[in-house]
């Protein structure tokens, strides 16, 4: 059902020339893994936190709010990179695991970092209790399963 | 001297059993990938600091003594899978001039962090509360921030064989910086 859809994006002029380039692609990659790096700093330093580890002597708020650009920055760096990477390759996309558990996964893990990870994090002071840890746990598995899915695109 | 050790390295059964594996291989590769996010993402918060550019009301010693572990921790995980993956086709990497260049530009990232925490992080105490760090902590941030920067970038790019010996012609500054043996084409 969804083919057409993917078989129109791999024809868009964004994708056709994304894949008929030579440096295109690599470069867009490089840039995403940069927005990854940016990405991977500014969750882990929030998340550490909020499980009780890394930067202890700072509130979890301060933490949260410091990296808040460094997280909406790199999240926009990455789908401005991932999306012409994604239409140049759209039909092979579509036929391949690692895609659509990336792809699914993602909305759930922006839907939990800005709904309930951002509360969280606020309202957390001194300790963290046991939501807090929980909270940090959820962050990075999710987030790692996007990473992890997302590399696993290229192998699979 | 160098080229017959690499040769033989890669000839080891381990090392060709890494190259051929379906999943090993891949999975040290991921790994590799994914502890950027911690190793290179925890620099990149702590140079965000010592620029003065970010995290100006957090104490840059939380940083340098608290997340350092963390940093460690992915550098080691860092070297140990880059290691394998420079074991499994080490005559390619050493001929590959995004390989030299990265590097070149990891012993650079290095001296920096060595002569940062030689130099003014000694006096850390003086300005670990200041908003904006004193130049020397600032360079030593941004000179940071570019070199992993142009380090993953080039790690990246490793994978692509644009400039590898045995495609020729090459310019001969390729050649030269990727140590070809120049004269017969298809050197390598």
């Amino acid at each position: 059902m969804l083919e057409p859809f993917f078989r129109w994006c791999e024809s868009t002029a964004l994708g056709r020339a994304v894949a008929e380039s030579v440096w295109a692609f690599p470069v867009l990659e490089a840039v995403h893994l940069i927005g990854l790096c940016v990405l991977g700093g500014a969750l882990v330093v929030v998340d550490l936190r909020l499980l009780g580890l890394g930067l202890t002597s700072q509130p979890v708020a301060r933490l949260a709010r410091n990296a808040r650009p460094w997280l909406v920055g790199s999240l926009v760096l990455m789908v401005a990179t991932g999306v012409p990477l994604f239409l140049s390759e759209a039909i092979r996309a579509y036929y391949n695991t690692s895609f659509w558990v990336k792809i699914c996964t993602l909305p759930v893990a922006l839907t939990f970092t800005f709904a309930v990870r951002e509360r969280v994090a606020r309202r957390e002071t001194d300790a963290p209790g046991a939501t807090g840890r929980i909270v940090g746990a959820v962050s990075l598995a999710l987030w790692f399963t996007v990473a992890a899915a997302g590399r696993w695109i290229g192998f699979s | 001297m160098i080229e017959r050790f690499l040769g033989w390295l890669g000839e080891t059964s381990w090392s060709v059993a890494l190259l051929e594996s379906l999943y090993v291989w891949p999975l040290v590769e991921s790994t590799h990938v994914l502890t950027l996010g911690l190793f290179v993402g925890t620099t990149v918060m702590m140079d965000l600091r010592l620029t003065g550019i970010a995290f100006r009301k957090v104490p840059a010693t939380a940083f340098t003594g608290r997340l350092l572990p963390w940093t460690r921790i992915g550098f080691v995980i860092m070297t140990a899978t880059g290691l394998l993956l420079f074991y499994s086709q080490p005559l390619r990497y050493y001929h590959n001039i995004f390989f030299r260049a990265k590097v070149v530009v990891l012993v650079l990232a290095g001296a920096n962090a060595a002569i940062f925490h030689a130099g003014v992080h000694r006096s850390a105490g003086d300005w670990d509360e200041d908003a904006t760090p004193p130049r020397s902590a600032r360079i030593a941030g941004a000179v940071s921030l570019t070199a992993w920067a142009v380090v993953v970038i080039a790690g990246r790019l490793i994978a692509y064989n644009w400039f590898d010996c045995d495609l020729q012609p090459q310019p001969a500054w390729v050649n030269r910086m990727a140590g070809c043996g120049v004269g017969a084409a298809g050197a390598e």
